[in-house]
């Protein structure tokens, strides 16, 4: 058994870690937290310059061609760094629908793109409350015209290009739903901004009238699509809230060897100890629980839906609880704005939420494992 | 990543399974599957019996303690394969139970501190489960501080004279040998006045008694020492020295990567997946889905801890402290497990009996003896202690009785 990354993926993950380390240090997080730019353009630039936005992006399509454990070990250094760049909308939604369902030419529009850093993708879902469902889309899509409203949008404002479900019938099936590709820079859209608990990673509203916008993948087979994409970016978000999760251990590790009070380090408190022990343990077993969901991944495995869903809710309770309580551990310091902390806690609820909400993966968990039991 | 075996694994892993499919006790299979909380309990044969019968074959095979050396009946295995050897066992692993703590704990000790002589009379007899074996360190008033404990142990002549009483002790009355920690010296700090012997468990002066339990059951031992002798031959380290003794012990004690512990969840998921609610089936209720989903996630999630653990092994690496989590997730998840599908089961929860209304009662059985999984072995806040220390490197617990010897500590709190 090699239950395990692979020395050259360690090696890569180191990689990106010291380039994050220099590049997106919590100073430069805090440009965008501080509302003075919309992402950090010099990052994602650096990002592509290093091939980590096509590493699992085919050559043939301008990628490095590596694959989706690659991918599993720089989305943890992402995480980890609160990297204030479109990565998780780009690179595990838009990208990952292209390659499920793009056709030749779609591709080979919008794959080199992402890969060099010149196009930001999103997926636009979501139209208000509610969690993924056919019957939430209310978009409508007839002759390759889309009328509606999406919000929000994962960094919906600077995005170059959307994948927009669209609502093609009404029989009140899955096949009413089917997806399409949409220039954003073209006309028939209106982007706009919303404030959200994460301003490191923007949101956004995008109104659509009478937008012309080409089909991806089979008309009616939308939702099946977006089923698979939404899988496949559960196991990578698992990733980042795995790695945001240990930085936030970390932090309120080191805090707790460093303060002082009553004469000792409040690390030596066990109401402290045991708050930081039980961080640990959902650290791990988010850890494990993404390791798995990154098997079903890389190899295109029957097990893929239970295991993302079991990595998503791993990992989502995981960040959760380890940013809240590093904010716990820091005491007032911790509720600062100078303070790291809340960059995490913010990270983590709006990363609870992104994808559909925790009780709607822990309902898909659960359904899941009850078809495989039928089976 | 990928959880297949090596060819040398494969090749070790197909000699295993022939052996275990052409040897072993296929007719309490079915009712060694059912049994996955507490202890085993055979319908028509003593575990002991059936247990050592098992050990005896597995002796023979060279299957048994097999990554111990072969000179003391062991097999030279490496961790790996001990592993795979525990998987092809499978259920019928837990025959063995009487002999765990002989394998994992008693006989690692003797085997780090033991003459020649002593490896050799007692560890084969041990694999061989002609002997077992008890540990004896727990004490009333020594559980967590172990290194409080009160048992004398005074020299005269080439004897060494004890007295004092021990607690929870698994197996001390069907034991043939006790690994026996105690106080050498009260008057120096309580580390380091300690010292390890083994003796006879039929030495005169040894009583064993049954501890009847708060889940009504009896399981454990109190065994009381009145003048009992132990030569100083079956001392075990240097005099004073049983502190460094006892962590060995203690250090095998945590090294049982194969060892799956129950969770309840699978019972839980089946319970759900028949109970009829007023509105429908239990699974089908959203609070229900959200709690198994927690359940279920924490399970998987030390499912493929142990597999990280054992890909480590397989290279031939030390498992790093991850596999310190499993006993602290599974008990608290046991006893919330319990509490919950009682709640379902509503006014008849209370019932205790073994009808289908309760599910046989299994959640009742398991309400009641979950809190033991909490405290044997390591509390559940001595194993945050740890995780804190030695995981996280943060500071060890201020402790005001380290320094000031043995009896001058206080021993009444109020």
């Amino acid at each position: 058994m090699n239950f395990d990354f692979s020395d050259d993926q360690k090696q890569l993950r180191d990689q990106a870690r010291k380039f994050l380390a220099e590049k997106c240090s919590p100073k430069a997080v805090r440009v965008v937290l501080d509302g003075k730019a919309p992402y950090d353009s010099e990052l994602w630039k650096g990002l592509a310059e290093m091939g980590f936005l096509g590493v699992a992006i085919p050559e043939e399509f301008g990628g490095a061609g590596a694959g989706h454990l690659e991918l599993c070990v720089i989305a943890e250094e992402m995480g980890r760094a609160n990297a204030p760049v479109p990565f998780s909308s780009t690179v595990y939604l838009a990208a990952e629908a292209l390659l499920i369902a793009g056709s030749d030419a779609q591709k080979k529009e919008w794959l080199p793109a992402i890969a060099s850093g010149e196009a930001i993708g999103t997926l636009a879902l979501f139209e208000g409350k509610g969690n993924p469902s056919p019957k939430n889309i209310k978009l409508t899509a007839s002759n390759g015209v889309l009328n509606g409203v999406k919000k929000p949008v994962a960094d919906g404002a600077i995005a170059n290009f959307a994948v927009v479900a669209a609502r093609t019938g009404s029989s009140g099936r899955d096949s009413d739903v089917s997806l399409f590709l949409v220039d954003l820079k073209a006309g028939g859209v209106e982007m706009r901004g919303l404030t959200n608990l994460d301003p490191t990673r923007g949101q956004a509203e995008i109104t659509f009238k009478d937008c012309k916008a080409e089909p991806l993948g089979a008309a009616g087979e939308g939702w099946s699509i977006l089923t698979q994409v939404l899988d496949r970016a559960a196991v990578l978000c698992a990733f980042e809230q795995v790695g945001g999760a240990d930085r936030a251990l970390e932090m309120g590790r080191d805090y707790a060897l460093d303060r002082i009070a009553f004469g000792r380090q409040i690390g030596s408190f066990q109401a402290v100890k045991h708050m930081l022990a039980d961080m640990y343990v959902s650290a791990t077993l988010a850890r494990s629980n993404s390791y798995y969901g990154a098997w079903a991944l890389s190899t295109n495995a029957a097990e893929l839906p239970e295991a993302a869903a079991a990595a998503r809710i791993s990992a989502t309770q995981a960040f959760q609880h380890c940013a809240k309580n590093n904010i716990q551990v820091h005491g007032g310091m911790g509720f600062t704005w100078e303070f790291d902390c809340h960059m995490y806690y913010r990270r983590a609820n709006a990363m609870a939420l992104g994808l559909g909400s925790l009780s709607y993966w822990e309902d898909q968990l659960i359904d899941r494992m009850r078809k495989k039991n039928a089976a | 990543m990928n959880f297949d075996d090596t060819p040398q694994e494969a090749a070790f892993r197909e000699t295993a399974r022939k052996w275990v499919e052409a040897n072993a006790p296929k007719e309490l299979e079915a009712e060694l599957s059912k049994s996955s909380l507490g202890r085993i309990r055979l319908a028509k044969h003593d575990i002991v019996d059936v247990g050592k019968a098992w050990q005896k074959k597995k002796f023979e095979g060279n299957w048994a303690c097999l990554h111990w050396p072969k000179e003391y009946g062991g097999r030279g295995a490496t961790p790996i394969e001990r592993v795979i050897w525990q998987q092809e066992e499978g259920v019928f692993g837990k025959l063995t139970q009487p002999f765990q703590i002989g394998e994992g704990m008693c006989g690692p000790t003797v085997m780090a501190w033991g003459s020649e002589d002593a490896k050799r009379r007692y560890l084969p007899k041990l694999a061989a489960g002609e002997e077992i074996w008890c540990q004896l360190f727990s004490e009333p008033s020594a559980g967590s501080d172990v290194a409080g404990l009160r048992t004398r142990a005074e020299k005269k002549g080439d004897n060494w004279i004890i007295n004092g009483q021990k607690i929870w002790t698994s197996g001390a009355h069907y034991s043939d040998y006790g690994l026996l920690i105690a106080r050498t010296d009260p008057n120096v700090p309580k580390h380091k006045g300690l010292t390890m012997f083994f003796l006879d468990m039929k030495s005169p002066g040894v009583e064993v008694r049954p501890i009847k339990q708060a889940n009504g059951m009896q399981e454990f031992n109190e065994v009381y020492f009145t003048d009992v002798e132990i030569p100083d031959s079956q001392r075990l380290g240097a005099v004073g020295e049983g502190w460094s003794v006892s962590l060995t012990t203690l250090m095998n004690e945590r090294m049982s990567i194969g060892a799956r512990l129950a969770t309840g969840v699978p019972e839980m998921f089946e319970f759900c997946s028949n109970l009829m609610l007023e509105d429908g089936l239990a699974i089908d209720d959203p609070a229900v889905c959200s709690k198994l989903a927690s359940w279920a996630v924490k399970s998987s999630g030390l499912k493929y801890t142990s597999y990280r653990a054992i890909s480590a092994l397989s290279k031939g690496e030390r498992p790093g402290p991850e596999n310190s989590i499993g006993k602290l997730v599974s008990g608290m998840m046991l006893q919330d497990i319990a509490t919950y599908a009682m709640d379902l089961q509503g006014a008849a929860g209370v019932l205790t009996g073994t009808d289908e209304e309760t599910v046989h009662g299994q959640f009742q059985q398991m309400l009641l003896s979950s809190p033991s999984m909490r405290i044997a072995g390591g509390t559940d806040e001595i194993l945050r202690n740890i995780i804190a220390e030695r995981v996280l490197g943060l500071p060890g617990d201020i402790r005001v009785d380290k320094d000031v010897p043995y009896n001058k500590i206080p021993t009444k709190g109020r």
